[in-house]
């Protein structure tokens, strides 16, 4: 059952050791002369206004979780997917319960306006 | 397969990868260029083809910059996350009977940890940058990203339901009698989106919109710190064309007078392409437009389409194998 990951970890090293050597190949050829104007932030020309480490839109905040419900709720889904033949009619019954509930939730953010991003 | 056999196929599938990702530049560029009525890089070799290594030495040559009040780690190891989970990818990918690296029975999810894992590069570069446009454009593809995750999953369980498994070589022999497409063909448009806004590609490709954005989160990135971002891109784009192949298009099946691998590789080179025309015909929208898209369209359509697979499923199957 491992042995079948054997193959990945080694790909994992290999493709990691790839990685590292593209970057250090950039990093060794690519030297450059540093002066004052290269060393800021790009902006277009303009002086950096402010620091960037700012505060941002809440809505960002809220997609994610919205995003971390969903995934649990395939959570679900998954392992119900692959056994359909062994759980059946009462599979599909189980799954309407727990999708109608899942989409009362989605009705309700949805008039909220959780959806909208105006 | 022994270690030694593993680890050629394995480096020879990378080397191969690298190759296809840095000449897929040039036929992108070609092919743009055609649909767009113009020449495109025709100069270096025949046809231009050499451009495309021409391109390599020279970002192979430019200056290795990191921003001073850059998060230094950070913002060297985003763009090689990016590049080494979409080699990753392939690692599950079968090209033809036997021809897979490792053959998971759990390999629908693996490619789904690995795109789950390549928003973390985006993140990373956008916060690690220290510029507003950078954090801007990476906040906007990670919103993105983990939205049209949640599809991407959803459209492919009426596939699993099919198939009875996520092993990528089951679910290709389970299309023996009829290609995934015909049964699944909402799945099939939910996920070509998704996989869409998953690689950022026109027309999803707000996180880089320039004209707004200069270029989104990897604005900062020069070299080949910027050369793995655009390698990702380019190694997505394949990968999900062959997951694409695989899932609903019968993988390497097809008449006898070609051989599996030819197949596979013909029909991942089309979907390639069409990504490619899709560039070159469609325009981008707004980015409300494509949160609102994802939640109010895709979401319950992918949901309808499971539904409606998971009870004729049940339904046509013999009562023998049902409820047993």
């Amino acid at each position: 059952m491992l042995a079948n990951y054997l193959p990945i970890l080694i790909f994992v090293i290999v493709a990691a050791g790839l990685g590292v050597v593209l970057l250090g190949i950039g990093f060794v050829l690519g030297r450059g002369q540093k002066d004052q104007e290269k060393l800021s932030a790009y902006e277009c020309g303009f002086e950096a206004f402010e620091d960037t480490r700012n505060r941002f839109d809440v809505r960002y905040y809220l997609v994610a979780i919205l995003f971390i419900l969903f995934d649990l709720e395939l959570a679900f889904f998954v392992p119900w997917a692959v056994s359909l033949d062994a759980v059946g009619l009462f599979g599909i019954g189980a799954m309407g319960v727990f999708l109608a509930l899942l989409v009362v939730g989605f009705i309700y953010e949805w008039k909220k306006g959780a959806l909208e991003w105006d | 397969m022994s270690v030694v056999a593993m680890l050629f196929f394995i480096v020879v599938l990378l080397f191969a990868l690298l190759a296809a990702a840095a000449l897929l530049t040039w036929v992108e560029r070609r092919l743009l260029a055609w649909w767009q009525d113009r020449y495109g890089p025709n100069r270096a070799g025949p046809f231009g083809i050499l451009q495309a290594f021409a391109d390599v030495i020279k970002i192979l040559l430019k200056e290795d910059w990191i921003p001073p009040l850059a998060d230094k780690p950070v913002f060297v190891i985003a763009p090689a996350i990016v590049a080494v989970t979409m080699l990753l990818g392939f690692a599950i990918v079968p090209l033809a009977p036997g021809l897979v690296i490792a053959d998971l029975n759990v390999a629908l999810l693996f490619f789904f940890a690995m795109t789950g894992l390549s928003v973390y590069s985006v993140t990373f570069a956008g916060w690690a940058s220290n510029n507003n446009y950078s954090l801007l454009g990476s906040l906007r593809t990670a919103a993105q990203m983990i939205s049209y995750e949640v599809f991407m999953l959803l459209s492919l369980v009426g596939v699993v339901i099919l198939a009875g498994s996520f092993r990528l070589t089951d679910i290709v022999d389970a299309q023996r009698g009829m290609w995934f497409f015909v049964p699944q063909f909402v799945g099939l448009v939910v996920f070509f989106l998704a996989a869409i806004a998953e690689t950022h590609r026109l027309p999803f490709d707000l996180p880089e919109a320039e004209h707004e954005l200069v270029a989104g989160y990897h604005t900062e990135y020069s070299g080949m710190k910027f050369g793995l971002f655009f390698l990702g891109e380019y190694l997505g784009m394949m990968l999900s064309s062959a997951m694409i192949v695989t899932l609903f298009f019968g993988g390497w099946l097809g008449p006898p007078f070609l051989p599996p691998i030819v197949w596979f590789l013909l029909k991942t080179a089309f979907f390639v392409c069409l990504y490619l025309l899709l560039r070159a015909a469609l325009p981008r929208p707004r980015y409300d437009q494509l949160m609102g898209y994802a939640w109010k369209f895709l979401l319950p359509v992918a949901l309808l389409n499971i539904v409606v697979t998971g009870a004729i499923v049940v339904a046509t199957r013999s009562p023998a194998e049902v409820g047993s």
